[in-house]
C-alpha cells in the first residue's frame, strides 16, 4: 500500500507522518495532498476559538465524547503558540483530552503556530483535508488562544464556536467589532463563576444589534452557558452545533454552497500566496539574489522596498 | 537535518505520584532549545504514552520518573513501540533510578538516563546531538 491508500484506510501512523511533512513544508507532501483531495468533502468541521484559558480544550474534549456516542469518528487539531524567542513550543492542549487514547475513533494532533498569525497554523486547512480523507466524520479545530481578532477559523470551519467566560469585558468589546463574522455559536464557559448572567446579557445585546444591522443571514447565534469541567451544558452546545449544521444544509442549496465556496476560496488564495512567494524566493536564490542584500540596499538608502519588489516581480514574473 | 524540519518531543510522566514540576521544567527547557514539546502531564499509562507519541509523530519520548515506576513502565513502553512498529521513536528517561537498574534500562533500548543532578543544558544538548528529525515519507511504497 502506498501512503495515499494507507491514509484513506485510516492508518494512524501514516496520517501522523504526513501531517508532519505538511507542517514542515516537505515538497512531496503536496503531491500526496493532491491525491487525497478527491477523497475529501465528507467531514463536518467545527472551530473552537476564544482567549487563552477560557476552556476550549475542555469543551473540545466533551464534544468529542458526545460525537463518539453517536458513533461518529473525530479528528482534533489543537493549536498552541510557538515561542518567538526559541522557535520551540509547548503543546499542552492534550492534557484536557486524555480519555480518548484507547479509542481508535479519535485522532488528536497538537500544532504550533510557527510564526503564523490568525489563530491557526499555515497549513491547518491542508491538515483538515487529510483528516477528512482519512475518514473522520467530525473535525474539531481549536485555535490558539490569543484574542478575538483571530478570525481565520471562521473561514475554515463550517460552524465556529466562540468561547468566553464571565467577567471578560475586553473580550466582549473585541467581539463587538465583528460579532456576526466570527461566531455561529457563543459559549459562556465557567458559568460557575460570578457574572455569568451579565456576560450573557451583554452578548445577547450585541447579537441583537448585529442582527438588526442585517448581519444575521437568517441565523441568530445562540448563547450557551456551560461548565465544561462538570459537563454542564454539553448537550445544549452539541445541540446548537447540530442546529447550525441543519440550518446550513436546509436553507436551500445556497447557505451550504456559500460555506463550501468560502472555504475553497480561502484555501486557493492561501495556497497561491504561499506557492507564489516560495517560487519567487527560489528563483531569486537561483540567481544568487539574497534577501540580505536587498535589506542592505534599503537600509543604505540605495533603494526602497517598493522599487525593489517591483523590479523582482517584473524580472521573475513579467 | 532536512530544511524546515522541527524536532518533536513528547514529555510524559508515567506512574501514580501527583506532581509534575520536574516534567514541566524539562518541557520548558526543550521549548527553549527550539523543539516542539507535546506535554501531557501526570499519570500517564504506557498505552497512553505510546498512542500519543504516534499520533503526534514525535522523534523522541522523554519520560520523567519519581517513584520507581520505571521497572514496569519503561519495558512496557518499549514493547508497545515495537508492537506498533514505531521503534524509530527514541526514549530517554530522567529522575531517580537505582544505580543497578540503569544498565538494564539501556539494554531494553532506553537511549539515555539522566539523574537528578543532570543540568538542563546537558539534557537538551544530548537531544540535539543524538536525535534527528525523521525523514520525509515517500509518495509511493518502496
Ligand atoms: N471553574 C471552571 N474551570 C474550568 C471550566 N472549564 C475549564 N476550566 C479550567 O480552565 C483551565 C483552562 O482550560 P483549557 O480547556 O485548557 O482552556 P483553553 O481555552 O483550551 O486554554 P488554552 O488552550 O491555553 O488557550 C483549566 O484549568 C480547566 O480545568 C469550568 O467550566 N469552570
Ligand atoms: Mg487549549
Amino acid at each position: 500500500m502506498d501512503i495515499v491508500e494507507q491514509i484513506i484506510s485510516g492508518d494512524v501512523r501514516a496520517t501522523a507522518r504526513l501531517l508532519r511533512d505538511i507542517d514542515d513544508e516537505i515538497p512531496t507532501s503536496k503531491e500526496i495532498l493532491k491525491e487525497l483531495y478527491p477523497h475529501t468533502g465528507k467531514a463536518y468541521v467545527i472551530g473552537f476559538t476564544g482567549s487563552p484559558g477560557v476552556g476550549k480544550s475542555t469543551l473540545v474534549d466533551q464534544m468529542a465524547i458526545l460525537y463518539r456516542k453517536e458513533g461518529k469518528t473525530v479528528g482534533i487539531l489543537a493549536v498552541d503558540p510557538t515561542s518567538p524567542f526559541s522557535g520551540g513550543a509547548i503543546l499542552g492542549d492534550r492534557i484536557r483530552m486524555q480519555r480518548h487514547f484507547l479509542d481508535a475513533g479519535v485522532f488528536i494532533r497538537s500544532l504550533a503556530t510557527r510564526g503564523h498569525f490568525g489563530g491557526l497554523t499555515r497549513s491547518t486547512n491542508d491538515m483538515v483535508n487529510v483528516l477528512d480523507a482519512m475518514g473522520k466524520d467530525i473535525i474539531i479545530v481549536e485555535t490558539v488562544g490569543v484574542g478575538q481578532d483571530e478570525v481565520e477559523i471562521a473561514n475554515s470551519a463550517h460552524s465556529t464556536v466562540l468561547v468566553t467566560v464571565p467577567g471578560m469585558g475586553d473580550d466582549i468589546q473585541a467581539i463587538k467589532a465583528g460579532i456576526m463574522e466570527i461566531g455561529n455559536i457563543f459559549v459562556v464557559n465557567k458559568a460557575d463563576r460570578e457574572g455569568s448572567r451579565k456576560t450573557i446579557r451583554e452578548l445577547r445585546n450585541m447579537i441583537e444589534i448585529g442582527c438588526r444591522r442585517g448581519g444575521s443571514n437568517g441565523w441568530e447565534p445562540p448563547i450557551i452557558e456551560t461548565e465544561a469541567l462538570k459537563s454542564r451544558g454539553m448537550e445544549e452546545l452539541h445541540g446548537a452545533i447540530e442546529k447550525h449544521r441543519s440550518y446550513l444544509l436546509s436553507s436551500g442549496e445556497d447557505k451550504w454552497k456559500e460555506v463550501i465556496e468560502k472555504r475553497v476560496r480561502i484555501q486557493l488564495i492561501e495556497t497561491l500566496k504561499d506557492q507564489a512567494f516560495r517560487t519567487l524566493l527560489d528563483r531569486m536564490e537561483a540567481r544568487g539574489d539574497s534577501l540580505d542584500e536587498l535589506v542592505e540596499k534599503v537600509v543604505d538608502k540605495k533603494s526602497d522596498p517598493y522599487t525593489l519588489v517591483q523590479e523582482i516581480i517584473s524580472r521573475e514574473l513579467g | 537535518m532536512e530544511k524546515g524540519r522541527k524536532l518533536r518531543i513528547l514529555v510524559a510522566k508515567p506512574g501514580l505520584d501527583g506532581h509534575d514540576r520536574g516534567a514541566r521544567v524539562i518541557a520548558r527547557a526543550f521549548r527553549d532549545a527550539g523543539f516542539e514539546v507535546v506535554y501531557t502531564g501526570c499519570h500517564q499509562t504506557p498505552e497512553q504514552i505510546v498512542s500519543t507519541a504516534i499520533q503526534e509523530d514525535v522523534d523522541i519520548i522523554g519520560l520523567s520518573i519519581l517513584s520507581g515506576a520505571h521497572t514496569y513502565s519503561f519495558p512496557r513502553i518499549m514493547e508497545l513501540l515495537k508492537e506498533s512498529n514505531a521503534q524509530d521513536i527514541s526514549v530517554i528517561g530522567g529522575g531517580i533510578f537505582p544505580l543497578e537498574d540503569i544498565p538494564k534500562l539501556k539494554e531494553i533500548g532506553i537511549k539515555e538516563i539522566f539523574e537528578p543532578g543532570a543540568k538542563l543544558q546537558d539534557i537538551t544538548d544530548w537531544v540535539t546531538t543524538n536525535i534527528q528529525p525523521r525523514q520525509a515519507v515517500a509518495l509511493k511504497a518502496r
